[in-house]
């Protein structure tokens, strides 16, 4: 097997073993980006030349004894994590230029377990997609057919990883933008509970929803990767001082007794006849290992849509008002031009299509004479989705169904309807609403190729079910050991 | 129509956005679209009901005051558009 088809447990123990050395795995890394970024372009950034130096680093470290969890590790990570020297743009012309002066706390908990850092993957512009087509620079390609998207927000990352171009990374996701590009690129996506994970340094979309997780090959390693990034940080008050469990402990527990819950509402007109046979076919299998699966009801599933698109735009018009040209970023200063010009014409030549028609439509629902209309009923209706799940967690130890209606589409296919492609995120919106951890896991592929993801959502806090879940039927199959064809 | 095109420029003014007329008319034809199946809320009936601004239950997050190190100015400055090395310079207010 080539360095960049392993997994990261596996690369982990073979680093442990000394089988292999953190500069011959980041050098054979380097070489996979060579090869596959033509095709792909996953990445916005590439610190190859840093890499070598902090593998080497790595390999001192480890011959020293002080070895953390990653050592070694070569990967990238999602280009809206600060990371310290290193250009973060969020996808966007406005920040093309902007080196942070900190690390996210979850980039330098991954620098302490000991992450080779190679480079900065690209999104859509200030996460805001489900394609990767709307990033400020260029479409990123889906590596089992570079004709379809790979997926968006973390469309880079996820293509990234199922490339092999980093041996895991870690995206964010505020309406499935980890879990829907994982079911593209056929790797695991994991968005954490609210709080689990701390959003200091995450460059923020819309605070009460971002949450960032792994994006890995299998279950194991985003348990792995979720052990570094979870913990309290004093810097995000909404981050949980909850301890973090031993989460490799729970691969082992099998769904035996589980209750598992199959939403009537995810199971509707619109649903490709591929997916729903593929999730199906992956509940059957967790029957045969003993799940015991309930139909539950998540009533108001449907209104989950404009919830989060009057809620999210809100919120990001609040939170991107800071793009002025003052501080920091893309600054537009006519010969003469006041202070109103530099903001006016800084953020219209900065920002993107997609980021502007949200910032629009969340300044309008938050304006004047609209707000109780939009908002503050987006917020009440919040509140029954929330009570839907909490009613379902009642009867059911999680709720398991399709990530996304269909498999990746073509790149082009949606670019013009904005309203279409909302619909893409219209089983995972609902998490983020209510805070909850929800996982894509490979289930298979379509006829034409492209994988196919199943969600498992749990209650808060109850990652260790869904890695319990995911891993007991990464067992049975092999759809997460598959390599695209590059 | 939800919203007519000088609501747009009216909201695009708020948001400190300067839009082409052609980007003003594709916009409100878009959020018009986007608005109408918003629509679809209206069908609940959410008297009583409060409202989620937060998905878990938070309480106000207090610690000790205390001075904690910050950035220095030139790490401050280093991506400023214009400075003079201890300052933003910004283009003239009034």
């Amino acid at each position: 097997m080539e360095l960049h088809e392993l997994s990261l447990t596996q690369a982990v123990d073979l680093l442990a073993k000394g089988e292999v050395s953190s500069l011959e795995m980041t050098q054979a890394l380097i070489k996979r980006i060579e090869d596959t970024e033509p095709q792909v372009k996953a990445y916005l950034t590439l610190t190859g030349e840093a890499a070598l130096l902090e593998a080497k680093a790595a390999d001192q470290a480890r011959a020293a004894g002080q070895a953390g969890p990653l050592c070694g590790v070569p990967a990238g990570l999602k280009d809206v994590l600060c990371t310290a020297g290193v250009r973060t743009t969020c996808g966007s012309k406005i920040l093309e230029n902007f080196v942070p002066p900190f690390d996210a706390f979850l980039v330098k908990k991954l620098k302490e377990a000991g992450m080779v850092l190679l480079g900065k993957h690209n999104m859509d512009e200030f996460a805001m997609g489900s394609s990767t087509e709307n990033s400020g620079f260029e479409p990123s390609h889906n590596p089992w057919d570079l004709a379809a998207i790979p997926g968006g927000s973390s469309g880079g990352t996820a293509a990234s990883v199922a490339a092999g171009s980093s041996l895991f990374s870690v995206g964010t996701d505020t309406g499935g933008s980890i879990r829907q590009p994982a079911s593209h690129c056929g790797v695991v996506g994991l968005k954490p509970t609210y709080g689990r994970v701390s959003r200091f340094g995450l460059v923020a979309f819309a605070s009460s929803l971002d949450q960032a997780g792994p994006i890995t090959r299998s279950v194991a390693d985003a348990a792995l990767v979720l052990s570094v990034i979870a913990g309290h940080d004093p810097a995000d008050s909404t981050s949980t001082s909850r301890p973090v469990p031993d989460y490799a402990a729970s691969l082992g527990r099998g769904v035996k007794g589980l209750k598992l819950g199959v939403p009537k509402e995810f199971f509707v007109q619109g649903l490709d006849p591929e997916v729903e046979a593929t999730v199906k076919a992956a509940m059957a299998e967790l029957i045969s290992q003993g799940a015991e699966l309930v139909e539950v009801s998540l009533p108001h599933t449907e209104y989950a849509l404009p919830v989060y698109y009057i809620i999210a735009p809100a919120e990001a018009s609040s939170n991107l008002a800071r793009y002025d040209g003052v501080k920091y970023g893309l600054s537009v200063r006519a010969e003469g031009a006041g202070l109103m010009d530099m903001y006016l014409d800084t953020r219209s030549r900065g920002f993107g299509p997609e980021v502007i028609r949200r910032v629009m439509l969340g300044t309008y629902a938050l304006s004047a004479g609209y707000y109780d209309a939009y908002y503050g009923k987006a917020g009440q209706v919040r509140t029954l989705i929330r009570r839907d799940f909490e009613a379902a967690f009642e009867k059911v130890d999680a709720i398991v169904g399709p990530v996304t209606p269909t498999p990746a589409f073509d790149i082009g296919q949606k670019v013009d309807d904005p309203l279409q492609m909302y619909l893409s995120d219209v089983f995972t919106l609902s998490t983020n609403l209510a805070g909850l951890p929800g996982m894509s896991i490979p289930a298979g592929f379509s006829k034409a190729g492209r994988p196919i993801g199943l969600q498992i959502i749990g209650p808060h806090f109850a990652e260790e079910t869904l890695f319990a879940v995911g891993h007991a039927y990464e067992q049975a199959t092999d759809h997460h050991l598959r390599r695209p064809p590059l | 129509m939800k919203i007519s095109a000088s609501e747009v420029a009216h909201v695009a003014a708020l948001a400190r956005l300067r839009l082409s007329d052609e980007m003003s008319a594709k916009l409100t034809e878009q959020l018009n679209d986007i608005l109408t199946a918003m629509d679809k809320l209206a069908e609940l009936n959410t008297s009583g009901v409060p409202s989620t601004n937060h998905a878990l239950e938070l309480s106000g997050a207090m610690r000790p005051d205390h001075a904690k190190e910050s950035l220095d100015h030139e790490r401050a400055l280093a991506n400023a558009p214009d400075s003079d090395g201890q300052s933003f310079i910004v283009p003239k207010v009034i």
